[in-house]
């Protein structure tokens, strides 16, 4: 009885169309926030942690099925909208529900009344947006989710009010706009070239003419504008800086990975078959210079926010590395960028929101006056350790993993300038993450008065930081989770 | 049996688990900690008592987990590993005793032990270590926990001193990280194996293979404080002195070493790195390290500066060992981990005393502190003794062998090392035991703490006491079956020298 109780169970919880509960759910949430802001708080939670359950049902059906396409209302392609998902998505999914859920938990206890109200409707919608564009199967729906995704981050970004956020979100908002403009004008490219928008059919019919090199060349440009890649990363430091705490925590961690989801995507997809090593090349250089450039600045920050922004810029670099590495049947470098890009995103969340702690508690963030705050605030250290243990890659920890594949990659491939890169900005890390932890650890007698920090918001740091360090020993599973229905194995079929 | 696999993991977790619950404790819990402490300590003896009767049974003990896809993390005990544990797991207890009375009233107890404790467990990763991957990821975690321990003080030398440490063994630490890539992208495995396992991988890699090798043991050298990469360790000594005597004795500067023992034995294998022409070298390296850590100690003032570079000198006598190339150096240099590790624990253990019960920090200070605290300076006199080489104590056996490995393959001008480094020993090590023993005390001391009328508090003296007695056991019962050199050579046996 129980057996049949339980398969009838697994049975329903299979049938259940998720990847359209995980539209939809965020987006009734928003709406109600919007609404009725009184009982938002509690929707807010429900949502998330229902979000989460929703991943692992799609995450567990397409284990059980395959790769999972639908047709949204029975409108099949080339009509309708579809839903795809496959490896590279669950992970998205997987990234966007862990760190929204510590995210939401963390922003009960940090924002006040009259900011609140503004911060769930959006967060919601920002969510809905991310998820709806790791599902989309056409890039039509990958524009309108991009679009709505970076209007919702600027208005989330502009939250906290003061000049410096409306400076920061008026330069996010521009460089958000350009990004999404030039994409749109590569998707109508490709749309007027080859008669469609779905990403398979398009895979099909792409073949190599200028009117791709166009697109590529619109499409890259965009995107990397919008992951903020060096050179175009200038927009990231003061947005992510003057941010709310949960609000930098999203972007660094989810927002810019989205963009970087797109360009992997379509590169695999569409770009790499058709033998661009040359732009993979240029990818591979600006994201060294990334690396180089992100950690330097790191280094010379005195205030947390903008060293853990300028970190962003850094790690960014990391997963572009993998383009170059990735030329020939080189799976390996993929499934780096894979565990670098969920250790950067559990890592970096979870600094943005120490970094909240620390500002709370101390009503500054300069990093030099910190003495002492090691015995004042222990979780809150120790996150921020953790988290820099992931971003220095050191084992063990989820980023070590990640490090460890693409030099692996690298030196197979003979790229030692790479390596070298890797090597250096890995040490560069280590040099801004201990110049933060060596002066929490002085004994300076300096009275400050201290605001105390709720105990939630240093949990869901510190939980998210031990997320990233145990991705460390999950890198099996994980890497065949994401192997399912094979998005790196197209990289195969290139030169 | 099923036992059998998880041994080895049962073995790192019977220091974490403590060490994580202690991070959790509030300041106060005094009681509650030192059980802990001691429990994690002794359970962890328990287990080396029983592996290593089981080893020596030739049982198998092996911890295999999915780490990375075509790697795992393993845990193996091995009669070499086993030898690294038991001296980690023995003098962890005895540090943990004197750590508890040293820090008493202290602040941020919770803290420091907490990360003693994984300081620890990583240690006991290195020496578990089946493969490179696992012995790196245990190596970066003994970095990470040291540096902690190494700032405890909280003041700006030890700010400093942190940095400089991380400074030094981060860039180690990458150095090894990339010559482990680049093996593993040659090999296709990292597993140590006896007598190497490089021999599957061609001839037109040889100058890979060299640059490999000197990066590891570059990164490796880093934490054994092979000069010129020695400058963090005489820096180091503003760490309480429980932690100076764990680093120096037990944890880094022996995790490095060890690597190297391991990196040479059982990842290129001894015959294949002298035929690679990198023994050589090597041995040329830990020469002048031997030498130049000698000669430095000589012009210290201060105790543990002085002892600092001793230590330098010290552990390049396991490397030299290694780089010799014959079965009796091998022994030799194996079994001065152990030696060297109950040495210099003792002598730090001494000067922990003399600075927390009289206030001295300094040689010139120490007049007479033999008649003050007559039990302390004893255990001194061994370690002191033992270091220079005297019999019947460990080192002697140490250099002994090692003297007389060089001879057997006709390196003879390693014998003119070992004994102007002993001369060395003797010219730092004597002038003190002068001072303690035969000049007068002064009135006052520096900063006398009151103990009643015992030379200093037990947990502090109980500590040295043994360790100089171990010192002296080890060499006096050396044929003894279960002595460090009996399980030196059942090693240089099983996974060196294979017939």
């Amino acid at each position: 009885m129980r057996v049949e109780s339980s398969t009838l169970m697994a049975a329903i919880f299979l049938d259940v169309p998720w990847a359209v509960v995980l539209i939809l759910l965020p987006l009734a949430g928003a709406l109600v926030c919007f609404i009725s802001p009184a009982v938002a708080k509690s929707v807010v939670l429900l949502t998330v942690f229902a979000n989460t359950v929703s991943v692992a049902g799609l995450a567990w059906q397409v284990m059980e099925n395959g790769v999972y396409r639908h047709a949204v209302g029975g409108w099949g392609a080339p009509l309708g909208i579809d839903l795809y998902a496959d490896g590279l998505s669950l992970l998205m999914l997987l990234m966007t529900a862990l760190v929204g859920l510590a995210v939401s938990v963390y922003s009960t206890a940090y924002f006040d009344q009259p900011q609140a109200a503004r911060f769930w409707p959006l967060w919601l919608l920002l969510l809905t947006a991310l998820n709806a564009l790791f599902l989309a199967a056409d890039i039509f729906n990958i524009y309108v989710t991009l679009e709505l995704m970076g209007l919702s981050a600027v208005a989330l970004s502009a939250l906290s009010g003061g000049k410096d956020a409306l400076g920061g979100a008026m330069r996010y908002l521009l460089a958000t706009l350009l990004g999404s403009l030039l994409f749109l004008f590569g998707v109508a490219l490709l749309y007027h070239g080859f008669g469609s928008v779905d990403i398979i059919i398009l895979g099909q019919r792409i073949v190599a003419s200028p009117i791709v090199w166009a697109a590529l060349a619109l499409i890259t440009a965009g995107l990397t504008l919008k992951t903020a890649l060096f050179p175009l990363h200038f927009w990231l430091p003061p947005a992510h800086a003057s941010a709310p705490a949960p609000v930098s925590a999203v972007l660094s961690a989810l927002v810019v990975k989205a963009s970087f989801y797109i360009l992997l995507r379509l590169w695999l997809e569409f770009f790499a078959p058709l033998g661009v090593e040359d732009i993979g090349t240029l990818l591979g250089l600006l994201g060294a210079a990334a690396v180089l450039w992100g950690s330097v600045q790191a280094l010379r920050q005195s205030r947390l926010k903008l060293l853990v922004a300028y970190s962003t810029v850094a790690q960014i670099g990391y997963l572009f590395l993998a383009f170059p590495l990735a030329v020939g049947s080189n799976v390996t470098a993929w499934n780096a960028v894979a565990c670098l890009a969920l250790s950067h995103a559990l890592a970096k969340a979870a600094m943005f929101l120490v970094a909240g702690n620390l500002l709370r508690f101390g009503g500054h963030d300069r990093i030099a006056d910190l003495d002492r705050v090691v015995q004042r605030l222990p979780l809150t250290v120790a996150a921020f350790a953790l988290a820099g243990m992931s971003i220095m890659g050191l084992p063990p920890s989820g980023g070590f993993v990640g490090k460890w594949l693409l030099l692996e990659a690298a030196l197979i491939q003979g790229r030692w300038d790479l390596a070298a890169v890797m090597m250096i900005g890995g040490l560069m890390a280590a040099g801004y993450v201990f110049k933060v932890l060596g002066f929490a650890f002085t004994q300076a007698n300096i009275p400050q008065k201290s605001k105390a920090v709720p105990a939630t918001m240093e949990w869901a740091a510190l939980l998210l930081a031990v997320a990233a360090v145990l991705l460390g020993f999950l890198a099996v599973p994980l890497l065949a989770l994401v192997g399912m229905g094979m998005p790196f194995g197209s990289s195969e079929v290139g030169p | 049996m099923i036992w059998n696999t998880w041994l080895p993991l049962l073995m790192v977790a019977s220091s974490l688990l403590p060490g994580l619950v202690i991070f959790g404790l509030a300041e106060e819990r005094l009681r509650l900690r030192t059980a802990l402490n001691l429990l994690g300590a002794v359970a962890k003896l328990v287990l080396v008592g029983w592996m290593l009767w089981g080893v020596y049974n030739g049982q198998h003990y092996e911890t295999r987990l999915p780490l990375l896809p075509d790697l795992e993390l393993v845990l193996r005990a091995g009669p070499l590993s086993l030898l690294f544990v038991t001296l980690s797991a023995v003098l962890w207890l005895l540090t943990t005793i004197y750590a508890i009375g040293y820090l008493e009233g202290s602040p941020h107890r919770s803290r420091f032990f907490g990360f003693f404790s994984l300081c620890v467990t990583a240690t006991v990763g290195v020496a578990m270590s089946g493969n490179l991957i696992t012995f790196l990821l245990f190596y970066e975690l003994l970095t990470l926990s040291t540096y902690p321990l190494i700032v405890h003080r909280g003041t700006e030398e030890a700010r400093r001193a942190g940095h400089s440490y991380l400074i030094y063994t981060l860039c180690g630490g990458a150095t090894l990280l990339l010559g482990t890539v680049w093996l593993y992208t040659l090999t296709g495995s990292l597993e140590f194996t006896p007598r190497g396992f490089i021999h599957t991988v061609g001839e037109e890699h040889r100058l890979a293979l060299v640059i490999i090798f000197i990066l590891m043991i570059g990164g490796l050298g880093v934490k054994a404080a092979l000069v010129p990469l020695h400058g963090w360790l005489p820096r180091a000594m503003v760490a309480p002195a429980p932690v100076s005597a764990l680093l120096h004795a037990v944890a880094v500067v022996k995790a490095g070493a060890f690597g190297i023992v391991r990196v040479v034995y059982e990842v290129f294998g001894v015959e294949r790195a002298a035929i690679l022409g990198l023994t050589g070298p090597l041995a040329v390296v830990a020469a002048v390290t031997i030498i130049y850590g000698s000669l430095r100690a000589l012009f210290q003032d201060d105790l543990k500066r002085r002892l600092a570079f001793s230590t330098v000198s010290q552990v390049s006598y396991i490397v030299l060992g290694v780089a010799i190339v014959g079965p009796v150096a091998t022994i030799g240099g194996v079994v001065h981990l152990v030696h060297q590790g109950l040495m210099k624990i003792t002598l730090f253990f001494c000067a922990g005393n003399v600075a927390e019960t009289l206030g001295i920090h300094k040689i010139s200070e120490m007049n007479g502190v033999g008649r003050r605290m007559p039990w302390t300076m004893a255990a001194f006199t061994v370690g002191a003794l033992g270091m220079i080489g005297a019999p019947p104590i460990a080192g002697f056996i140490s250099k002994w062998y090692l003297g007389q490995g060089a001879l057997e393959v006709g390196q003879n001008w390693v014998v003119l090392v070992l004994a102007g480094s002993s001369l060395l020993n003797a010219a730092y090590f004597l002038p003190i035991l002068h001072r303690a023993w035969f000049l007068e005390p002064p009135a006052n001391w520096p900063h006398e703490h009151d103990f009643g009328n015992k030379e200093t508090a037990w947990t502090l003296l109980l500590p040295p006491v043994i360790t100089a007695c171990l010192a002296l056991v080890a060499g006096l019962l050396a044929a003894a079956p279960f002595s460090p050199l009996e399980w030196a050579q059942l090693i240089s046996r099983r996974e060196f020298y294979q017939p």
